[in-house]
């Protein structure tokens, strides 16, 4: 197997004057969970149509599995790939095992699998029932499941979570924790930062059509340099104390909430401030670091 | 150019033929066929005076004067947002992604509407000429059947169309704004711009290059396949002295009707491929 499942080289997009995707270099390695943020219009689901050959490229080469998108053996190549388009709306008259065996079809996959996928995205129960009667929700749930048809080796995920609520949302990233073990690629993209930064192994954060950062949230953070928070609840004179303690080291800010403290200080004071808040003792009665969110990093890429 | 599975073109085709079957679109165009036929048949000669069935060519003739009108909107109906519609949906990316190429899908959905068209077109004049069987010899049985599939391949040249107008269409609003438009044009205005440009040479000018542009538009060719070619209708009409020999052969008239199914379907691919 390659040692990359996803080759971006150079990529550009024009739409007439406008340049949507100016020289995009992108790599994802087999059996990555790889994100795709960025606000709407930063170019990324015109990547992913470029990636998935819906849109022709300008200029460069996007490669899925050593094969050229559109190329002449991509037709094979569309069979190792699973995709589940932004608000997709699926064929209304008919019903979900209906649906899923007309791409089953298409996608030359024996109809048998098709009722173990309902099951396995929850919709079992609804499986002879009509499209038009499904909840949002369930539509999406149904799109995951046609994309699953065929065990890919490649999901393309643009905005999954949309519409489902959080019991779903969890069982939703409960398969893409298990197909991750089977060793399936997935690129998705969203737009809740929150929700994909603990569960995406890479990420790359798009604006203005370029990839201005590639790596973990945790690499990002650290490249970014931002500061972090540290919270501390404790008892009366808490604030003196803890001021007295951290004289001369370098703190951005400090917050009183309520009987906590917020503390904003650069990444490379933590210790020496954990350090010494050490020798308060009881005075402090609990402490937390918090990193900066991705939605933190995402907007100091937006902003620098 | 990537060769054509035409099990996928069956897929999507069988889709589209089944949808039609099952949400009852199939009978409905049916029942409307059979009963305008069998209202034509026994009373499409009042105007002479008299009811009831009486020759297969007057009926044929009032038929087609229904047919023309009819078919051609209902093709067009059929498959103004066969391409445009799955595009405002979403889906059509989503097929795309599928080991189908824009050509197949197409071909696919093109074939399941024309099942379909083809379908309720056979079965709706059907049942009436099972009706009429008993009054009707073998010849008048072959002209019936000839008016039948006329009237298919001047359903399948407007699908045609349909399907064109649904691939340059950028959304369904425009799309059936442009087929509203197209059945003005073929079927109401061509003829008056025709009967004007006439009238206004006063036949001077290229007289004999007037019946050759009414193959410039599939519902007079079906017109002229129909009415011209019955030796009774064409008495009827009057007719007979002013057309074209060569224009009667059904087998050049079928031809340019061939060309009026594969030309704007053949304009759709290469557009949606674009």
């Amino acid at each position: 197997m390659a040692s990359t499942i996803v080759e971006a080289r150079g990529v550009t997009k024009d739409f007439g004057t406008v340049q949507a995707v100016r020289g995009v270099d992108l790599s994802i390695a087999p059996g990555e969970l790889f994100g795709l943020i960025g606000h709407n219009g930063a170019g990324k689901s015109t990547l992913f149509k470029m990636m998935l050959g819906l849109i022709p490229i300008t200029s460069g080469e996007i490669r899925l599995d050593g094969e050229p998108v559109n190329g002449p053996r991509f037709r094979e190549t569309r069979r190792k790939i699973g995709y589940l388009p932004e608000n997709v709306v699926l064929y209304d008259n008919l019903t979900g095992l209906e649906t899923l065996y007309f791409f089953a079809d298409l996608k030359a996959v024996p109809r048998r699998e098709c009722a173990g996928l309902l099951d396995k995205v929850g919709l079992s129960h609804a499986a002879g029932r009509r499209v038009r009667e499904y909840s949002k929700g369930m539509r999406q749930r149904l799109g995951f499941a046609q994309a699953l048809l065929g065990t890919p080796r490649l999901l393309f995920l643009d905005e999954p979570t949309t519409g489902l609520d959080p019991g779903a949302i969890r069982d939703f990233y409960r398969i893409l924790r298990e197909l991750k073990g089977e060793g399936v690629t997935m690129v998705l993209t969203s737009h809740i930062l929150a929700e994909i930064q603990e569960r995406v192994d890479r990420l790359a954060v798009m604006e203005g059509g370029l990839i201005r950062a590639t790596g973990t949230v945790q690499a990002l953070r650290e490249a970014m340099n931002l500061p972090l928070t540290l919270e501390i609840a404790g008892g009366a004179g808490l604030a003196e104390q803890v001021g007295r303690v951290l004289e001369g080291i370098a703190i951005e800010s400090i917050e009183e909430a309520g009987s906590v403290l917020h503390i904003c200080l650069p990444r490379e004071a933590k210790m020496p401030a954990l350090a010494r808040l050490a020798t308060l003792g009881d005075t402090m009665r609990d402490l937390r670091v918090r990193e900066p969110s991705l939605e933190d990093v995402f907007f100091g890429y937006r902003n620098g | 150019m990537l060769s054509i599975d035409f099990r996928q073109i069956a897929i999507v085709a069988g889709k589209e033929f089944w949808d039609r079957i099952r949400n009852r679109w199939v009978l409905a165009v049916a029942l409307v066929f059979t009963a305008f036929a069998l209202v034509i048949a026994y009373f499409g000669a009042a105007q002479q005076g008299a009811v009831g069935f009486r020759s297969i060519e007057v009926t044929i003739a009032s038929l087609v004067s229904l047919v023309i009108y009819l078919i051609p909107l209902i093709a067009l109906i059929l498959g103004f947002d066969a391409v445009v519609g799955e595009r405002e949906r979403g889906s059509l990316d989503l097929l795309l992604t599928l080991p189908i190429t824009r050509r197949e899908l197409i071909l696919g959905k093109y074939t399941g509407l024309a099942a379909a068209l083809a379908f309720s077109t056979i079965a709706g004049f059907g049942a009436v000429g099972l009706i009429l069987s008993p009054q009707l010899n073998l010849t008048a049985l072959f002209h019936y059947a000839g008016f039948m599939f006329s009237a298919i391949l001047l359903g399948l040249a407007f699908l045609s169309l349909a399907v064109m107008l649904s691939v340059f269409a950028s959304d369904r609003t425009r799309a059936s704004g442009l087929a509203i438009g197209t059945w003005f044009f073929f079927v109401l205005v061509f003829d008056l711009l025709i009967l004007g440009m006439l009238v206004v040479t006063a036949g001077d000018y290229g007289g004999a290059v007037f019946p050759y542009l009414l193959l410039l538009n599939p519902a007079d060719v079906f017109r002229v396949l129909n009415v011209f070619t019955l030796d009774e209708v064409r008495t009827l009409y009057g007719l007979a002295t002013v057309f074209p020999e060569a224009l009667s052969s059904p087998t050049i008239l079928g031809g340019v009707m061939l060309a009026w199914i594969v030309g704007p379907l053949a304009i759709a691919i290469w557009r949606f491929e674009r």
